[in-house]
């Protein structure tokens, strides 16, 4: 539904341009939520920004619906985005309209009749649940009503697509989950497809079918959020990742942590389950067959549209032989290790 | 008080109301649309025109940085020309608009440049054409700065208004200099002061009524 096909943009020129983007390629399959999370001046902004050309690329095409955005002129390109919803972080409501006018505007904007842009505005706003706000302003609403509203807004011309430009930043979590419930029902509900961007996992995790990790404006990661909360390919995937679950080894350990095994240690493993291999019983297989101890540091459980995740750090306590095989048992099930490091021995 | 002199100062006081509403009147009809092309010219804006931007913003710096005074004789000419004479009440409304125009302009843009840029990007992104931004977004928007504006502008020109009387233009501030100064009669002098204190009150009281009842920030 929307393709991004080698985007790049690049603001100013000469020796102080800045690249914000560089050969951006994305697709987003018709009625799939795809989340793009980076860090703050990662491009995010700039690479939704782009699929509406609200900023032009300086190369590359953007496709929506088969239709090239970047070959169109002014009038054929206000046209498309008529098929192209989009809400803000800051959600950008016109405070001088009502609640119901604000949701009537793009189909003002279109030349609806008053009679269609009522049939239109009215069951929006049931199902953003503001039926009673109709004739409030702005003003008198919280932060999620007014998201509310704007996601109302957005879908009033009955878009195929919807773009999230950090629509929840700016709300409380409690708020957060209710918006991304509203966004997921549209997406059951309408078959719309979300492109979303975030820093936030927590949303990328309770939305998303799939998400790009976005590095100093390259695309740097592109997976099925299940492998990436899973194994993400990238080290700052990682640390998105680690962050997120806040599953670190205990800093005492990481201080005694040696990159390369010695004569004396043993090795602190990162296991990140998934699927099926989360019901295995691993830990007391390790034990029985391999005869080491394993010391469990940390462990949590997640999920994750739908998949369990299981993640440990864990010392596996033994010879060099027996931990040498214990790992090699591990790898061949299906999960994610990760040796972080080896510790000496203190038995 | 005589008879006599309560009649002069209704006529002054009707002049001025008749100087300040022509030039009022007229200056926005010109200055809102001359305010809206500052904005929306300058760089980076809807229908950014930098030359188009730089030659209004000249014009308009021109036009505020004459002294009224001298505007006042300087136009006379042109005076002439729209109204067929270069004295009285009707000669000193042009010179009122003229320099009403630029400085509604001015105010204008600054309650334009008010508006959030996020609510433009939201209804380009909604498809609006440059001129449905400005009619739906920018100008219900900067409702309330626009009226603040206009009330600035008219009390401005209730005080340029009293320079009138320098083309024959009458008006309170007329009356005040030719009775009260020119004649030591400080009674007449005190009364058009009180009258003019009392105007200015009563258009800014309804400037910021109409302000507050238009905008729903």
């Amino acid at each position: 539904m929307i393709t991004l096909d080698n985007v790049s943009k690049t603001y100013g020129s000469g020796p102080g341009a800045v690249q914000a983007l560089k050969e951006i390629d994305l697709q987003v399959p018709k009625g799939t939520i795809h989340g793009v999370i980076g860090l703050s001046g990662a491009g995010k902004s700039t690479l939704i920004r782009c699929v509406n050309l609200l900023e032009r690329p300086t190369a590359g095409r953007v496709i929506i619906d088969g239709q090239e955005l970047t070959a169109m002129d002014a009038a054929a390109l206000r046209q498309a985005r008529h098929q192209c919803g989009m809400i803000f972080q800051h959600f950008n409501l016109l405070t001088n309209r009502t609640v119901y006018d604000n949701v009537a505007l793009p189909l003002e904007l279109m030349g609806q009749s008053r009679q269609v842009i009522r049939e239109r505005v009215l069951p929006l706003l049931d199902m953003t649940g503001l039926a009673d706000k109709a004739k409030q302003y702005p003003a008198q609403l919280s932060g999620g009503q007014k998201q509310r509203v704007a996601i109302a807004r957005a879908l009033a011309s009955r878009p195929k697509v919807l773009l999230c430009d950090e629509a929840t930043s700016a709300l409380d979590p409690q708020t957060t989950a209710s918006i991304l419930s509203l966004l997921q029902e549209i997406n059951q509900q309408l078959g719309l497809t979300i492109l979303l961007i975030t820093h936030e996992m927590e949303v990328v995790k309770t939305i998303c079918h799939r998400v790009g990790l976005i590095s100093d404006g390259r695309l740097v990661e592109d997976a099925d959020v299940g492998d990436f909360f899973t194994a993400p390919a990238t080290q700052l995937g990682r640390e998105f990742l680690n962050d997120f679950l806040k599953l670190e080894a205990p800093q005492a350990l990481i201080e005694r942590l040696e990159p390369e095994a010695g004569t004396n240690t043993h090795p602190v493993v990162r296991l990140t389950f998934s699927g099926d291999s989360v019901a295995t019983p691993l830990i007391s297989r390790l034990a029985r067959e391999h005869g080491i101890d394993v010391s469990i540091l940390q462990a949590k459980v997640e999920s994750i549209q739908g998949r369990t995740l299981g993640l440990m750090i864990a010392e596996l306590m033994g010879s060099d032989v027996q931990t040498r095989e214990a790992l090699t048992t591990l790898e061949s099930f299906d999960l994610h290790v990760e040796v972080l490091g080896h510790v000496q021995r203190t038995d | 008080m005589s008879s006599a002199l309560i009649d002069l100062v209704w006529q002054s006081t009707l002049e001025t109301l008749y100087m300040v509403a022509i030039a009022g009147i007229l200056s926005a009809l010109a200055g809102v649309p001359l305010g809206v092309l500052l904005y929306v010219t300058r760089p980076r804006q809807i229908l950014a025109q930098p030359v188009v931007s730089t030659v209004l913003g000249v014009v308009t710096n021109v036009g505020r940085s004459v002294p009224f005074i001298i505007l006042l004789v300087a136009i006379i000419p042109f005076t002439r020309m729209i109204v067929g004479s270069s004295i009285g009440t009707n000669a000193a409304a042009v010179p009122l608009t003229i320099a009403a125009i630029p400085f509604v302009a001015r105010l204008v843009e600054g309650a334009l440049n008010e508006v959030s840029p996020g609510l433009v990007e939201a209804a380009q992104s909604m498809g609006a054409t440059p001129m449905q931004i400005i009619l739906k977004v920018l100008l219900p928007e900067a409702r309330g700065g626009i009226i603040n504006g206009l009330t600035i502008t008219i009390v401005a020109l209730v005080s340029y208004s009293a320079m009138a009387g320098a083309v024959g233009g009458g008006g309170l501030g007329d009356l005040g200099i030719r009775y009260g100064y020119n004649r030591f009669n400080p009674t007449v002098m005190l009364i058009t002061v009180v009258v003019l204190v009392v105007m200015v009150q009563l258009f800014q009281s309804l400037g910021d009524y109409l302000v507050r009842k238009s905008d729903h920030k």
